[in-house]
């Protein structure tokens, strides 16, 4: 068959990433993407098979290519936040928090403790809802469709509290630096307090779907391994990190927002296979239970905002009362506010890993350079590694547990 | 031959296959309103009353889509392979009776087409044949997504046939001839799964496979193979495949009916002939929500892994099945054969749960 031939265009410039037989046309290359229902998003891969088994897998980015970075150095200081969430669509919270951490490390800026109380509140549920997601779609990509549908169920839960809080399902920005775009309404508490009574229900039910199901087993276990020395070498960072028998987690080993007052732990697995990174995954998730309880019930009253001036707008009210107020307003939101010069970088866990972010400021309203660290476009480098030697049909799966979100990657 | 008893036969062939083909476009509506229910959904219910227009409503625009062919694909072998995927899908009903003989304006009608002697043989031997029409479809879409469809469900079909028939084999064995009706007559008293637990696992295992459903849908599996053989397919041929699978569907549950659970025989069938093939209905009605029960359950199962059941597990279980069931039918003893049968299942998952467990404990892939 023709198409079965390797002709000069199809390996114009990767055949130095290709092994020989594939230029000699003895393998064959398959495109996986960027238009395939399992590879999340538009991640293209260039697969070099022998029969159904992967030589040679090649992750081709850059298909959902936004140039938010650039986009942002345009912007001022706060206008910027609202971007930040269109980079990982499924960790919106958690982009809005580590811009955030980063302008107030810049200029120094204080958050009441609600407001870091809440921070962790929201985080922490949008932890839930991505691997929420994650689930649903390697069980899908498993093809163990209902699961799907059940994750989705539950993170229509989630979605509705943050709704609550920002007006917005995914891309609230309720985060702002200095604090929260405002106080939570009365119903929120109790509206999580509900998703807290009802989801270890529902996390049992995922895992008495999948975890001892030897159907699921025989995809997972012994899939994808990566040792402890091969993650930290290739800067792999969350669950994959952790399920490969490293407790890294920057909650603990670097706490922002308070983590340090709560109880919770690191679930670690030394598998360092499939199977072990959805285990580690699925603790997580109960963990993050843990979290939201405790900073529920020491969630202490009073602002949500710093009372900053010169960086945090005034309240409306203030405004019709206040020349002061009114001059602020004007101010913050026509030039922006202006940091000194300097640079910085903080970083956050991630459901995926560590989201850090670099900002540099040249002393105007508007970052010179913003650059996104970001835990998708790190982990999907080990991609390759972990699908040499496996087949077709555990590359759906690798691609799930290594669980990347292409608008993370691209940005 | 008199020409009455001709148009009987094509009537009564008119009947089964319009029969199959509403059946079949129901079926659809059926697994996608169970699916949905079992999945916290509500289902198709926009197009009629409860969505029961929806199958109409998939016809009419699979018919007027644009049918196109690759312009590197073989065009004839294009065109024929969903022609010789769905032709054995509709004829192999043929050997099975719906039912007794009802009277009929003084007439005495037997509710089946014909009663070949040779009924089960001639089931496996159409079966066969849809393999060749995937085969076909893969290679002759010239796409490597298709042919690695193609070559996967040849693989898993040629394995699966084995332990299937092998299944037949029980029932043949227990009633002493191949026609369906005297398997169904000889279940009047007793259901032949009493006799035949682990031939209707089996079976049904391998009956799975055989129609590509869930967990066995290697051929299709939509999230590795894109669509499989039927990639670049579309419009009415793309339908016709859709056809095709789904009726087997049906017909593979009316003939685990017929082999293991009485046919269209239950209460008051005796009395009013007619019942019979409305039981038969209720039991494939029942066999199909188990099947789409499966697929809403469990995920898939790996190529690899799949023929390493078919022929490790499945087989050698299959062949006890027929051993044991032989030798209850020689020594009299027919409560003999569930006993050995039985045990003989656990020794196997005895056997592959400890293989299971070194081969995860080893440390190699």
């Amino acid at each position: 068959m023709e198409s079965f031939e390797v002709t000069e265009n199809m390996l114009d410039g990767i055949s130095h990433l290709v092994s020989e037989q594939a230029i000699k046309g003895e393998t064959v290359l398959l495109n996986m993407g960027p238009q395939h229902p399992s590879t999340h998003g538009v991640l293209r891969l260039l697969l070099e098979l022998d029969g159904e088994q992967v030589i040679n897998c090649i992750p081709d980015i850059g298909f959902l290519h936004t140039g938010i970075e650039k986009n942002m150095e345009a912007k001022t200081y706060e206008k910027a936040a609202v971007m930040t969430d269109r980079l990982d669509y499924l960790n919106t919270v958690g982009n809005n928090l580590v811009y955030c951490l980063a302008i107030e490390k810049l200029i120094d800026l204080d958050v009441p403790p609600r407001a870091q109380a809440l921070r962790v509140i929201l985080v922490e549920l949008q932890r839930i809802a991505s691997h929420l997601v994650w689930l649903g779609t390697h069980a899908l990509d498993l093809a163990a469709m209902s699961v799907f549908l059940y994750c989705f169920r539950e993170r229509e839960l989630i979605l509705d509290i943050l709704e609550m809080v920002g007006g917005q399902r995914m891309m609230a920005t309720c985060i702002r630096p200095g604090g929260l775009w405002r106080d939570v309404p009365p119903a929120f508490d109790e509206t999580v307090r509900y998703f807290l009574k009802v989801f270890p229900a529902r996390i049992k039910e995922y895992e008495d779907m999948l975890t001892k199901n030897p159907l699921f087993l025989e995809r997972t276990k012994k899939i994808g391994i990566l040792s402890k020395e091969d993650a930290i070498r290739w800067g792999i960072t969350g669950p994959i990190l952790r399920a490969s028998g490293v407790a890294h987690d920057l909650r603990k080993v670097k706490p922002y927002s308070g983590y340090e007052q709560y109880d919770f732990e690191i679930p670690t697995h030394t598998d360092s296979d499939t199977y072990a990174r959805y285990l580690v995954r699925m603790e997580e998730m109960r963990q993050s239970l843990r979290i939201i309880q405790q900073a529920l019930d020491t969630c202490p009253e009073g602002a949500v905002r710093s009372n900053d001036r010169k960086y945090v707008p005034p309240p409306r009210a203030e405004i019709g009362v206040s020349m002061e107020a009114l001059i602020h307003h004007f101010k913050l939101w026509t030039e922006g506010f202006i940091p000194p010069k300097g640079a910085v970088y903080a970083a956050v866990e991630s459901p995926r890993g560590e989201l850090g972010v670099y900002l540099e400021s040249d002393g105007s309203p508007k970052p010179y350079r913003v650059h996104w660290r970001t835990p998708s476009f790190v982990n999907l480098q080990v991609l390759p590694l972990l699908a040499k030697g496996h087949l077709v049909a555990d590359l759906v799966a690798l691609i799930g547990t290594v669980d990347v979100v292409l608008g993370d990657v691209d940005r | 031959m008199t020409s009455g008893l001709i148009w009987e036969w094509i009537i009564k062939s008119l009947v089964i296959v319009f029969g199959l083909l509403t059946g079949f476009a129901y079926l659809t509506l059926f697994e996608r309103k169970a699916l949905a229910r079992i999945q916290v959904r509500i289902g198709p219910n926009r197009a009629g009353p409860l969505g029961l227009l929806q199958p109409v409503a998939d016809a009419v625009k699979l018919i007027f889509k644009e049918e196109l062919i690759p312009s590197k694909a073989d065009k004839i072998i294009f065109i024929l392979a969903p022609i010789i995927t769905v032709i054995p899908a509709l004829i192999i009903l043929a050997v099975l009776p719906f039912g007794g003989v009802i009277t009929l304006f003084g007439k005495q009608y037997s509710l089946s087409l014909v009663d070949l002697n040779v009924g089960v043989l001639y089931i496996t031997a159409v079966a066969s044949i849809s393999v060749y029409g995937i085969v076909l479809a893969g290679w002759a879409s010239n796409n490597k997504y298709a042919m690695l469809g193609g070559i996967r469900s040849s693989a898993q079909m040629i394995s699966y046939e084995l332990a299937l028939g092998l299944s037949f084999i029980g029932p043949i064995l227990l009633t002493g001839s191949m026609s369906m009706t005297d398997i169904v007559e000889t279940q009047k008293p007793l259901w032949f799964v009493v006799y035949q637990p682990l031939g209707v696992l089996v079976f049904w295992i391998a009956t799975l496979a055989e129609v590509n459903r869930a967990p066995f849908d290697m051929p299709e599996a939509e999230q590795e193979l894109t669509a499989g053989y039927h990639t670049e397919y579309s419009g009415m041929k793309f339908a016709l495949f859709f056809m095709a699978e789904y009726i087997k569907m049906i017909a593979v549950s009316a003939i685990a009916a017929t082999m293991f659970f009485g046919g269209y025989h239950f209460f008051w069938e005796d009395k009013y002939p007619i019942l019979g093939p409305i039981w038969l209905l209720a039991k494939v009605v029942a066999l199909l929500f188990g099947m789409i029960w499966i697929r809403a359950t469990l995920p898939r199962i790996r190529y690899d892994r799949l023929m390493a059941f078919g022929w490790k597990f499945l087989f050698p279980l299959a062949l006890a099945n027929v051993f044991f069931t032989a030798l209850g039918v020689i020594l009299g003893k027919l409560w003999l054969i569930p006993v050995l049968t039985m045990v003989a299942l656990l020794v196997a998952i005895y056997l592959v749960s400890m293989s299971q467990t070194r081969r995860w404990n080893k440390n190699v892939l």
